[in-house]
């Protein structure tokens, strides 16, 4: 087995180029996504009681009416996403907290660890930033703003955090300790928002008070107030480029990428292991809850007690997707992005359910986990042949 | 060996100390908010004529708490001074005076109906057992189950939707099963023929059946009642057995699924630990390449426990819609799954184990809406957080042991 | 009668290895016959063959007389034929009678488990072989010897009389070596055949009644155990031929960098895999230990290089105590590590050929300044090295992953020397390269040594170790045999060292003292 992968690579150390290796490395993710897509058009055509009853009427009237169907769909879909400038700036809107969410997952891959958990994270991010976003008062912006975003990546941090150190500890493996935490943290989260809770506003909306002004996000189009497009964006590109630095220039994230990609090495390099695990997961959490200061301090200006977002399964697939890069996560959000508000627009538009999203997400996340059906579709080799992707030990494993 | 003692040790000692702690806590949370003459009322009786009324349980709110801290010193101590044979059982032991400590505490100068919490503690236990069976069926056969979520709601979809078409509860319930069934199918194409991340794979099952169940959901059922309108199971009363007191209430006045449930956490568990299939089954989960070498068909094994898995979901999700609300909501099982992969943790990946952890959990659940309907000040959110709390404490190994199967999770490999 | 078994001509070639070069074997009802060879002589492939899991490219099975297809282990265990692999192949959850009846269940009133009837078979080929196991007892509670007679008793349970015994000994303690023989003569005694597979001359000689002999997949003699010399076995067993001829000056050895001292450390199985050992090794010299693989070798180097903690003793390295220390302390201390298992410890096989150069210098300066990394720095050294050391690699971006496993270890072997080190560990240094590949690591560890290193290497190929050691430590079963000099030593000795016998002229030597 092992000298079959060796002689395969070896075959090709030799010949590639690396442009070539870097297009085939795109085919998958590509393709996965045409695939997706082609498949959402044929739920959509079928589920279509018009297309249905034209295709009754034959085979021309079906296709003319598939057509009209899919065209009206998608077409709604792409104005949705890049139509004009509102429907742009839409699109990286949404994508602001993705990418951030998306690097927490990415982060934890590169690691060696599955945080599951980004969405309870986001909550106790949610949670710190909006508290020192509404409690201290008469703070300049330049302090405030600051204050605020960094109180939201230590809640997440702190949320993952503890998770990191049962695993450094104790091997609890970390996928069930993050779910367990995201319960916990919906219901804290309830505890305090709820009408009459810690931090909820007067009177009975079960939310927080608002924020100073001194703690919103810039927004780029202070005179257009639909527009909603924000300097979190920015920010989160920022981070992103942060990131991919810590990961790929500092030797902590050397560290970080050994003991993910071989943990007995990483030992014998004299990394400690357990040290590594934990501040990975902290930095991971820290990311996830950087996305709530990009809704609460860009967008909504509190915090909202049903806040369930479904980021924390979104950050999956965005990770999947970027391949745990963080160029590529930034790419995958803004696609995401993009899906999401065209999404918007097909339900206004052509009445197509917003749901269809998570159908197309689900779709990209097995085609990209499993990207020999992709192959065997397209019927070209990949680099990896035979290889499922292979990220977490399982329970007993530790 | 001597490491191992040595661990022991120090675990009976710290129960002990826990034992302690709990007593004073009893005392300590408890007692400050009540008055010397303060009575508290357990009552028993359903309002649905029963044939042997019992009497109520009335007794001074001090005394009680009194009585309950006492014991659970005595343990404590007895626990430091020649320990437990069975540490576990006291453990639990523990627990209950807690609890009830807990509620004669919230139901002082009130009066509780223990029947009817209990009664419901079942209720809402079932759809958490049923998802911690599936995920017992997988992992079990060493194949981790995280898509449980999404395979109850393809089984509340179809549950819905063929049991409204057919008119039929029967049609319903075969439909669920057909659709949880075709999710497991998926999981185990995924990780046992593509070897894909077993985590991964299942969470794609999920975000893909939340995305179809909702398209489709906000497509035909919300504009179309009829098409989410089934007909549901009726609640049987079973003859003599409903008629005994407390028990009856709580065991034998169900609805058949209730009864499946119950039925088949001892099939399972006979199954897993008496048949051949059962044998087989732990052995491809501890130790494939033993079972391979012994001619056993690892992979279909897999195939067979992880569809069957995706089945018993699918029932799970049978049951909300056919057996509670009769109609199907837009992830209407939110987190049932999760909290039944909790719940299969924290049993130990026993069957029997994992009823019983459903049933605390559903036991906090309905004790959480019994007290917020008494308007005790006690915050509904902790007692929520208190299952997924005790499973992080129970995996991290400080009390109770969890062992998942030695395969879990890892693709197999021939040759 | 024909022979019970019978392999004609099996040839089994692997890329670039010719595992079985036609072998021909013969086993009679009711006799052992002991396989003998050293690591990678190819007894396992030959084993592997019989027993289905690999198909011969060449040549013909005959069981009792027929020609036998086996093409996988059902086949096999249809044919009576039984194999306990080296590693155990048992649930360690289960007792032994659901262990034993795995696959072949017995069953009562039509679905349940009958666990009392397993029971009984299982005390029933207990008692009729000697073999004392309880059938209800939990597998993974039982020590190993016990676990190796459930491995029996599963074979029994299927009717094997064909019994393959893969390294029985390796894991065993004395006393259980002795019951096992006990259990090995009562199963020939009732017919059933034996093929041990072994390296232990003492073993064989007590055990065998053939004993045929493998060196490079070729069969090179056979003989009556009991008629021949645990030399002659022994020269067999390793030939005398050296191959490689290490270019090297006399050893000029200086200081002592390392020493150890009455070291004990307990293996993966809970049993001791070093027992109280002690040796030094001077700056300028090149000490080797030689063994069979599995005597302690591979948790001795972990100990020393911080990757497993010790029971007790010392381990001095230059003015340091090192017991327990830390791997990145010892590293610092200046010791490079050549590891056993490359790919798992040595590399990460998705990194560049660049970043694996700097594994464990990745942070100290000029490779790091600070928290960043310095790119062109590591580029810059990984040019350096790939020329230096001859790395064949299309870039040193490309993953070491697919470098052929010379260059692998070439890139081990270029970042571990080409530090600044006083003690040079290097473990399997050369197993599976090609011959180009091993006389450049030798070349590297002799100039290692003559630049003033103290260098410890291990090797489970007796060869290499004679050819590049100046001093020779002979290991068996954790414990050191002898230590001789590199100059005097003469192969068949250290064979019989390595087989556990002591050498006749030190037992002559003995003795005299004695009288």
């Amino acid at each position: 087995m092992n000298e079959k992968k060796q002689a395969a690579a070896e075959q090709h150390a030799g010949g590639t180029f690396e442009l070539q290796g870097a297009l085939r490395s795109l085919a998958v993710p590509f393709l996965a996504i045409v695939t997706a897509m082609i498949l959402g058009a044929l739920l959509i055509i079928f589920t279509d009681t018009t297309v249905i009853a034209a295709w009754g009427e034959g085979l021309g009237s079906g296709l003319r009416r598939s057509w009209e169907v899919i065209a009206l769909a998608y077409g709604a879909f792409f104005t949705g996403a890049f139509g004009d400038v509102y429907h742009i700036t839409e699109t990286l809107r949404i994508a602001t907290p993705y990418i951030f969410a998306g690097l927490a997952v990415a982060f934890g891959f590169q690691g060696g660890l599955f945080n599951i958990g980004a969405e309870g994270q986001y909550f106790i991010g949610g949670l710190a930033t909006v508290f020192v976003g509404y409690s201290i008062k008469g703070l300049p912006m330049i302090i405030h703003l600051p204050l605020a975003l960094l109180a939201g990546a230590l809640g997440g941090a702190l949320w993952a955090g503890i998770v990191g150190f049962l695993k450094a500890k104790t091997g609890a493996h970390e996928v069930i300790n993050t779910i367990m935490m995201n319960y916990i943290a919906y219901r804290l989260a309830e505890f305090m928002l709820d009408v009459g809770g810690l931090m909820a506003r007067e009177g009975y909306r079960p939310v927080s008070p608002e924020i100073q002004p001194s703690a919103y996000l810039p927004q780029f189009f202070p005179s257009d107030t639909t527009i909603r497009f924000n300097a979190g964006f920015l920010l989160a590109l920022g981070v992103a480029a942060f990131i991919w630095w810590l990961l790929y220039k500092t030797t902590l994230g050397y560290e970080i990428r050994t003991v993910g990609k071989s943990p007995h090495a990483a030992r014998y390099a004299g990394i400690n292991v357990p040290r590594t695990i934990v501040i990975t997961m902290a930095i991971s959490g820290a990311l996830a809850g950087l996305a709530a200061p990009a809704d609460i301090l860009g967008v909504i200006h509190f915090m909202p007690n049903s806040f369930a977002s479904g980021y924390g399964f979104d950050a999956i697939a965005l990770a999947l997707l970027g391949k745990s890069n963080p160029v590529g996560v930034v790419l995958a959000s803004l696609l995401f992005g993009a899906l999401r508000a065209g999404a918007t627009n097909m339900q206004g538009i052509a009445n197509i359910p917003i749901d269809i999203t998570s159908v197309l997400q689900g779709l990209i996340i097995v085609f990209i986990a499993a990207p020999e059906i992709i192959r065997a579709i397209y019927r070209f080799r990949g680099l990896e042949e035979g290889e499922g992707l292979v990220l977490t030990q399982g329970w007993g494993q530790m | 060996m001597t490491d191992k003692l040595e661990k022991e040790g120090r675990r009976a000692r710290n129960i002990g100390i826990i034992f302690l702690l709990f007593a004073v806590a009893i005392l300590v949370l408890f007692l400050p908010g009540t008055d010397g003459g303060g009575l508290t009322t357990f009552t028993f009786n359903t309002s649905k004529g029963e044939v042997l009324p019992l009497p109520d349980l009335v007794f001074a709110t001090r005394l009680g708490l009194y009585l309950l801290a006492l014991v659970t010193a005595f343990l404590g101590a007895w626990q430091l001074a020649r320990g437990f044979e069975q540490l576990n059982a006291v453990l639990g032991g523990v627990a209950l005076l807690f609890i009830l400590g807990f509620l004669s505490w919230a139901a002082r100068d009130k009066s509780m109906n223990l029947t009817g919490m209990l009664q419901s503690t079942l209720l809402r236990s079932i759809p958490i057992t049923l998802a911690a069976l599936s995920g017992v069926m997988c992992e079990r056969s060493g194949i981790v189950n995280i898509g449980i979520e999404g395979m109850m709601l393809m089984g509340a979809f179809f549950a819905a939707l063929v049991g409204s078409v057919a008119d039929s509860y029967w049609w319903g319930l075969a439909a669920a099963l057909l659709g949880g069934g075709l999710a497991g199918a998926l999981l185990a194409v995924l990780s046992i023929r593509y070897k894909v991340d077993q985590i991964i794979a299942g969470t794609a099952i999920t975000i893909l059946s939340t995305g179809l169940t909702s398209y489709f959901s906000s497509r035909y059922l919300q504009a179309n009642s009829a098409l989410n309108s089934p007909p549901t199971f009726r609640p049987i009363a079973l003859p003599i057995l409903s008629k005994i007191p407390i028990i009856g209430p709580i065991f034998f006045n169900h609805t058949l699924l209730v009864y499946l449930t119950l039925l088949l956490v001892a099939l399972i568990y006979v199954m897993l630990f008496y048949t051949r299939w059962g044998l087989r089954t732990r052995a491809v989960g501890e130790h494939p390449r033993a079972a391979d070498t012994l001619g056993i068909d690892v992979f279909k094994i897999r195939y067979i426990n992880v569809i069957l898995g995706g089945m018993i979901a699918g029932l799970g999700g049978a049951y909300l819609v056919l057996s509670s609300v009769a109609r199907f909501d837009e992830m209407m099982t939110g987190g049932k799954g999760y909290i039944g992969l909790a719940a299969m943790i924290f049993g130990n990946w026993n069957p029997i184990g994992a009823l019983g952890s459903s049933l605390i959990f559903g036991f906090a659940d309905s004790l959480q809406v019994k007290l917020a309907i008494m308007s005790v000040p006690i915050p509904s959110q902790f007692l929520l957080m208190a299952p997924y709390l005790v499973t992080m404490i129970v995996l991290a190994g400080v009390v109770g042991k969890s062992r998942a199967p030695a395969a879990d999770g890892v693709p197999y490999e021939k040759g | 009668m024909p022979p019970v078994l019978e392999l004609k001509g099996i040839t089994k070639r692997f890329p670039g290895v010719l595992a079985n070069d036609h072998i021909d074997l013969k086993l009679h009802e009711g006799e052992v016959l002991a396989l003998l060879g050293e690591n990678g002589a190819g007894k396992s492939t030959l084993m592997n063959v019989l027993y289905g899991l690999y198909t011969p490219e060449e040549g013909e099975i005959f069981v009792r007389g027929q020609l036998a297809a086996i093409q996988e282990p059902n086949d096999a265990i249809d044919l009576g034929i039984g194999m306990v692999h080296q590693h155990f192949m048992l649930v360690p959850v289960f007792t032994v009678a659901e262990n034993v009846m795995l696959g072949m269940e017995s069953i009562k009133n039509g679905i349940l488990l009958d666990r009392q009837d397993a029971a009984e078979r299982v005390r029933d080929i207990s008692q009729k072989y000697g073999l004392d196991v309880d059938p209800n007892d939990m597998v993974g509670d039982l020590p190993v010897g016990l676990q190796q007679r459930v491995e029996i008793i599963k074979l029994l349970y299927r009717n094997a009389d064909i019994l393959i015994l893969d390294e029985p000994t390796a894991v065993l303690t004395p006393q259980e070596v002795k019951g096992l023989f006990e259990v090995i003569r009562s199963l020939v005694a009732q017919g059933k055949s034996v093929i041990f597979i072994s390296h232990k001359l003492k073993e064989i000689r007590e055990i065998a009644d053939h004993v045929a002999v493998l060196r490079r997949g070729k069969m090179v003699g056979a003989a009556d155990p009991k008629q021949c010399t645990e030399r002659d076995l022994a020269s067999l067993m390793v030939g005398r031929d050296v191959i490689l001829e290490v270019p090297k000056k006399p050893a000029n050895p200086e200081a002592v960098v390392l020493a150890v001292e009455d070291l004990r450390v307990m293996g993966d199985r809970g049993k001791l895999a070093v027992e109280g050992i002690s040796f030094e090794v001077r700056a300028g010299e090149i000490v080797g230990v030689a063994g069979v693989q599995g005597n302690g070798q591979t948790e001795l180097v972990e100990v020393l290089t911080g990757l497993r903690e010790a029971l007790s003793g010392s381990v001095r390295l230059l003015d340091h105590e090192i017991l327990n220390a830390a791997p990145r302390v010892i590293t610092e201390i200046g010791t490079a590590h050549v590891p056993e298992d490359r790919h798992r410890d040595g590399l990460v096989l998705g990194y560049s050929v660049a970043d694996n150069l700097v594994l464990n210098t990745y942070y100290l300066p000029p490779v790091a300044r600070g928290l960043v990394m310095q790119e062109t720095v590591i580029n810059q050294r990984a040019d350096e090295l790939v020329a230096e050391y001859d790395v064949r690699t299309p870039s040193i971006m490309t993953p070491a992953g697919n470098l052929s496993g010379g260059n692998q270890q070439k890139v081990i072997v270029a970042r571990e020397l080409s530090r600044d080190v006083a003690l040079v560990i290097a473990s399997q240094p050369t197993r599976g390269l090609d011959v180009g590949s091993i006389e450049y690591i030798h070349s590297q560890l002799v100039r290692k040594r003559d630049e003033g290193a103290a260098v410890f290497v291990v090797s489970s190929e007796l060869d290499e170790v004679l050819s590049l050691a100046d001093r020779i430590v002979v290991l068996f079963d954790g414990q050191i045999m002898d230590v001789v000099s590199a100059e005097t030593a003469v192969k068949e000795e250290i064979g019989l060292l390595m087989a556990g016998v002591h050498s006749q002229a030190e037992l002559e030597a003995k003795r005299e003292a004695a009288a």
